[in-house]
């Protein structure tokens, strides 16, 4: 049945059959016999003093089941829901980290903060039942903005916190970037904001809680992107409950972008609930209610120095940024603006002294962490601000400025004064095709054009480098990791020949079952259509990191390689006896294994069908059966990079950016689906462009209110706000991943926001406009223009 | 959603008993407004009142001088009347951009109207046109109609029947649309008849407004130049985290001018 479909093509995915025609299962599909609805009661204050709960009306309204505090998960024990990662200071001091309980206990320190779980007959019943909880609150005054949070008098969230500084982070060589910036020929300087967002995924968060007393074991269905993760966190840490009595399933999932890749205390809760009712519990997040508990992303407000000689040579680069982490530390949070932003710093550029400071506050918001690109679209968009500013300043070519201080080919592998040692690249190359992509030798007669309109071009570039394929553990585990970050894969060879892959990675949108499948059609010579993937289930997949940080080709596409090897090895030796000769004279090939140099072969079917039975077969020395498991740990990240070139019109009467034409030319190292990847990469962008242009997370500061809790007052990316982007591909092959690749999740949100508004900038630096802050809204470019007291008619 | 008791009366005297006779009841049109309030549980009315069976609400008449639309005739619908582009485009424009596909269809002028919010686009066209709004007990000038922040002049149990447009001799409306929402941050309908020009500005502050200044000028001159000097005092004007009262004061004056051109092409 069906053809090999290899490495390289672009069939169409797999698992949009069932998607486009209504039959996915999500977990709010699921239905299971007996089940009750569970409402959360949040916190509608950003600070407060949690004096008491009176439950008693909310228990005696009709269905009510059972209502459940922070007071009743400390009777039974419970744990805090544990931070991933551990990072400390300069002199070693670890961070603060203070508790997370999973139901408030004592405080509540966000609106959306968790202060009881009611459990009803129908969501109807304890909606309503959560509308009668009395709950007494002693309001005190928040704090949202980092600058603020750290103010001496500032509202302190926790006792043992000072200032609400959780960590004073700093990586480089502090007194060599003093010394070089003293030899500064100029010295560039920048300040800004890049805002915080919310990452919105289509399908809200939602679970299913269920307890076999039969057996005593518990059963979670969430929306999660690493399933085994949350039943490591959750059974060991959180809720004491042994690995094997525990079974969580993440299935189908409609989108996470890093969302749904952290332990939740919902999960936590539900999880015990379950067994306290004694009756399966669902709980689903309304939109209004992700705006308020999903974890926010990004939220930093930096200070840069770029030192440079006088030709223009960076020479030194120095940041210091106050990162913002909400009112407790989630599963990755102090990660992402520590590791994965300071060793960006150096981008495509050989800046020989690097360093970063990093203050990581507490505030009253929600928790902040990784969303797609998570520290890495941070980095980039200091980096490639500045070198413009600093090129504006020095009156050199923007372009030319890049190419003086780009990494060249030949210099990978390549050591950064920031940890990372890039393996492979070729910047350069990338930008010499996005200006012809971009068709940037007639920018200017399209400038002229629009001036004709009244409007004002601009053109924008980014040259940037992002590591992903998280992550080598070891060296994760010196920067401060608690757990392993490598992968998983079970090959299934069925008797008949067709394979089923047991994965760790978790399918939420990247089309895993597509080309995974490709992967081992192509090795195992099997049809594409004879392979699925199974992923997303802790009772069906071995063990698994799960799915973020561009890290599921890389770091899972290698296990599946691997293991695909061992399928390989031990068919050799089935088809050497089976065949009468050495088994170094066996060749596959096309799902074939012959005797070099004869016309004696078996099929593959051939060797699954021996392997399942061994009449005719080495059982003494080789076991039956044809399947194989492979572990990978990765030895480097990965460093796909390119050029992005954003080109965009400014309205000067409404302050309106319209983006125009949007270029991407991508180093991700080998592609197994063009198309996939050229989705990868819309998807991202779009993301990307949506931080740079709309999106933005504002809070009342004293009252910790989100003023922007809804898609009406919340600005996402839509259709109509993008051209049709011209998207290809310049790969160097990664050398030290099985297959070459370097993976595409991430790349579009990390490049594209610095090209957006460099382009925004240039198209407005003729009214002397050296920076804006992200979002660029039509109020925001507006209000720019009248302070810059300039005319506004066109050039 | 919380429960409530669901009446579809077929006559006008029916609806407006039911109306007047149970408490806090609320009336539905298109309910595009009124259903997502209740889905996030902010309001609870014991009863709603769905419109949709009445007769005669729904549709478009030509009366020579003036185009009567049907309270309960959804956005799509007029903004593909042949008969609304060809004697009001601009009305038929205002329309078309209303909301998304889906609210178009769904979403009523009737309901718009009545309920007035203060960034919708109907208020605009109907106070810019100077329409009059036909109720099942008489006929509402559309200067007497809106009292701001979601108030009108409409009393309890009065329902609204049409909306009778004048046809001017041109007209037009633009609107900038807040980004998220894409409700209007500012619109502004523009209307030229023989005997004056009348200017109509929503989303700038707590309820549709005109504007004097712009209409003399324009009554002078048709011609955007006519008011690009016209600045509108930020007294009154809404302030929020997408645009403060200023620079909607000054996007009254780019859209009013932006109306004007496509009421001349």
């Amino acid at each position: 049945m069906g053809n090999v479909i290899g490495i390289g093509a672009s069939p169409k995915r797999k698992e949009d059959q069932r998607f486009l025609t209504g039959r996915g299962n999500y977990v709010s599909d699921i239905k299971r016999p007996g089940m009750t609805a569970g409402v959360f009661v949040r916190s509608p204050h950003g600070h407060a003093i949690l004096r008491g709960i009176d439950k008693s009306a909310a228990l005696a309204s009709p269905g009510v089941i059972a209502v459940l505090t922070g007071e009743d998960a400390a009777a039974d024990k419970l744990g805090s829901l544990p931070c991933g990662w551990g990072i400390s200071d300069a002199k070693g001091v670890p961070m603060k980290e203070p508790p997370f309980p999973m139901l408030a206990q004592g405080k509540v320190r966000f609106v959306g903060d968790m202060v009881a779980f009611v459990v009803a007959e129908t969501p109807a019943q304890a909606s309503a039942a959560a509308e009668l909880l009395t709950v007494d609150y002693e309001v005190l005054p928040s704090v949202v903005g980092v600058l603020e949070a750290v103010r001496p008098g500032a509202p302190q969230l926790f006792d043992d916190v000072p200032n609400n500084l959780c960590c004073d982070w700093e990586l480089g060589d502090k007194a060599a970037v003093e010394t070089a910036f003293r030899k500064a020929a100029h010295v560039a300087k920048l300040s800004l904001v890049n805002n915080r967002l919310i990452g919105n995924p289509m399908e809200p968060r939602a679970a299913i809680a269920e307890y076999e007393p039969g057996t005593d074991r518990f059963t979670l269905w969430t929306t999660s992107q690493f399933p085994h993760v949350v039943r490591f966190l959750m059974g060991a840490l959180v809720l004491n409950i042994p690995q094997h009595k525990l079974r969580v399933v993440a299935p189908d999932v409609g989108g996470g972008f890093g969302v749904k890749q952290f332990h939740y205390g919902e999960e936590a809760v539900i999880t015990w609930a379950a067994k306290r009712v004694m009756r399966p519990i669902k709980w689903v997040a309304s939109r209004s209610e992700g705006y308020v508990s999903d974890r926010h992303g990004r939220d930093h407000v930096t200070e840069a120095e770029l030192a440079l000689d006088e030709t223009g040579k960076f020479l030194a680069f120095r940041v210091n940024t106050l990162a913002n982490m909400g009112g407790y530390l989630s599963t990755f949070g102090p990660n992402i603006p520590t590791n994965l932003y300071g060793p960006l710093l150096g981008g495509v550029y050989t800046t020989p002294a690097i360093y970063c400071n990093v203050k990581v506050v507490f505030t009253n918001t929600v928790p902040v962490d990784a969303y797609r690109g998570a520290g890495r679209p941070e980095a980039t968009f200091v980096l490639e601000r500045i070198v413009d500013v600093a090129a504006s300043e020095m009156g050199i070519d923007r372009v030319e400025i890049r190419r003086r201080n780009m990494i060249p080919k030949e210099a990978y592998p390549y050591q950064t004064p920031v940890l990372v040692q890039y393996d492979s690249g070729d910047p350069m190359g990338c930008l010499d095709g996005a200006l012809v992509a971009a068709d940037v030798k007639n920018f200017g007669i399209r400038k002229a054009e629009s001036a004709r309109r009244g409007k004002f071009r601009g053109l924008g570039y980014s040259t940037y480098v992002e590591a992903c394929g998280l992550a080598p553990s070891r060296f994760a585990g010196r920067l401060g990791a608690r757990g392993g970050l490598y992968e998983s894969a079970t090959v299934r060879v069925h008797p008949t020949g067709q394979v089923t892959v047991m994965i760790g990675t978790h399918n939420h949108g990247q089309g895993h079952e597509t080309t995974f499948a490709q992967i081992v059609s192509e090795k195992l010579g099997v049809a594409f259509d004879n392979v699925d993937i199974v992923f997303g289930d802790t009772d069906r997949v071995q063990f698994g990191m799960g799915t973020y940080g561009s890290r599921s080709l890389v770091v899972g596409g290698a296990a599946l390689s691997k293991a695909t090897d061992k399928v390989v090895a031990k068919g050799k030796k089935i088809a050497a006896h089976l065949l009468e000769a050495a088994e170094m004279d066996i060749q596959f090939e096309a799902g074939k294994f012959s005797v070099a140099g004869t016309d004696r072969m078996k099929t593959f079917e051939e060797i699954a069908g021996a392997a399942y039975v061994p009449h005719d077969y080495p059982l003494e020395v080789l076991e039956p059966g044809l399947e194989e498991q492979a572990y990978y740990d990765p030895v480097n990240f990965t460093y796909p990079g390119g050029c992005h070139i954003a080109e965009v019109e400014v309205d000067p009467e409404t302050g309106t950016v319209t983006l125009v034409n949007y270029t991407a030319v991508d180093d991700v190292g080998t592609v197994i689906n063009p198309m996939i990847v050229e989705g990868q990469l819309h998807g991202g962008i779009v993301q990307g462009v949506g931080q740079a242009l709309y999106e933005n997370a504002v809070y009342d500061e004293g009252s910790g209110q989100l003023l922007s809790g809804s898609l009406m007052d919340y600005c996402m990316p839509r259709a109509d706000h993008m051209p049709m982007m011209n998207i290809s591909t310049h790969s160097t092959l990664c050398t030290h991943t099985p297959m070459g690749v370097k993976g595409c999740g991430e790349v579009g949100t990390i490049g594209s926001p610095a090209a957006v508004i460099n382009a925004v900038v240039d198209a407005l630096s003729h009214l002397g406009v050296t920076h804006v802050d992200m979002p660029a809204t039509p109020n925001r470019i507006w209000r720019l223009l009248q302070n810059a007291s300039l005319p506004v008619a066109a050039e | 959603m919380k429960p409530f008791a669901y009446h579809q009366p077929d006559r006008i005297p029916d609806a407006a008993k039911l109306l007047t006779s149970i408490e806090d009841s609320k009336l539905v049109a298109g309910g595009m407004t009124l259903i997502p309030t209740l889905k996030q549980r902010l309001a609870s009315p014991p009863a709603l009142i769905d419109l949709s069976k009445l007769g005669n609400l729904k549709g478009i008449t030509d009366g020579g001088a003036t185009i009567t639309i049907g309270a309960m005739t959804p956005h799509a619908v007029v903004a593909a009347s042949k008969l609304v582009q060809g004697k009001i485009p601009g009305l038929a424009a205002l329309a078309s951009m209303i909301g998304d596909p889906a609210v178009r269809i769904r979403g009523t002028i009737g309901g718009s109207v009545a309920n007035n919010d203060p960034a919708a686009d109907y208020p605009a066209g109907v106070l810019g046109l100077g329409a009059t709004v036909v109720t099942s007990t008489r006929e509402i000038a559309a200067d007497g109609f809106f009292r701001g922040l979601f108030e009108t002049a409409l009393e309890p149990g009065e329902i609204i029947t049409a909306i009778r447009f004048p046809v001017p001799l041109k007209a037009g409306y633009a609107k900038f649309k807040a980004p998220a929402s894409r409700y209007a941050l500012v619109g502004v309908f523009v209307a030229k008849f023989a005997d004056g020009v009348r200017v109509a500005v929503t989303g700038a502050g707590s309820g549709v407004f005109r504007v004097p200044p712009m209409e003399d000028a324009l009554s002078r001159s048709f011609d955007p130049s006519a008011i690009a000097a016209i600045k509108i005092d930020t007294e009154g004007l809404t302030s929020d985290i997408h645009a403060e009262a200023d620079y909607r004061a000054h996007l009254v004056t780019v859209m009013a001018k932006r109306a004007v051109d496509a009421a001349l092409s």
